[in-house]
């Protein structure tokens, strides 16, 4: 049954994948890739009761840390040059 | 008794959570504009997230790793949101303007 869930997991990630790779738009792109992060999180929690391994769960949490500060930082990143670009068309 | 009732519990919630997340890919692949992709993608993950972990939870008696689990559970429930949150004010500051109509002129 872990095994169900976990290729539920992997296809919605594949899925995922797809649209980061033909998002139109780049915050298509982003909300794919934290929508991966977030499945990723998910699917070492469930492969760590799947192997019978729970240390998994310290790799899960450090997922999930490192997948919200990467999607803050680059959604600051993607806003900044937006608006260091638009300031001299607005004077 | 008890034990097959928690089982049968934590295989529902286990099936419904997977249910939930590929619902959530198919609709962040499929739907029509950012906005619309965008409400699948964080509304599933919310809940494809309480699922899945509840129901591994209920798997492992109470011990360091339900701890774990449950540390996991409120930081993705935090975070979640918030980057959906942050995700959607960038794009509307940068201009992306929600259309109400671009659905039928797609269809």
């Amino acid at each position: 049954m872990y095994f169900v869930v976990a290729v539920a997991i992997l296809v919605t990630m594949c899925l995922a994948l797809a649209r980061a790779l033909g998002g139109p738009t780049v915050y298509d792109r982003v909300l794919a890739v934290n929508m991966f992060g977030t499945k990723t999180a998910l699917l070492l929690a469930v492969l760590a009761f799947m192997f019978g391994r729970p240390d998994f769960l310290d790799l899960a949490l450090a997922y999930a840390l490192i997948n919200f500060i990467s999607v803050l930082a680059v959604l600051a990143f993607f806003q900044n040059r937006r608006t260091n670009a638009r300031q001299p068309d607005e004077i | 008794m008890v034990a097959v009732i928690i089982d049968g519990l934590s295989w529902a919630l286990l099936t419904a959570g997977a249910a939930f997340v590929f619902v959530g890919g198919l609709g962040a692949l499929r739907l029509p504009n950012f906005y619309t992709r965008m409400h699948a993608a964080s509304l599933t993950d919310a809940m494809g997230t309480i699922l899945i972990l509840t129901g591994i939870m209920l798997q492992s008696a109470l011990s360091l790793p339900t701890i774990k689990l449950l540390a996991i559970l409120g930081f993705l429930l935090v975070t979640g949101p918030t980057a959906s949150y942050a995700l959607a004010n960038a794009a509307l500051l940068s201009g992306l303007r929600p259309e109400a109509d671009s659905i039928e002129h797609q269809g």
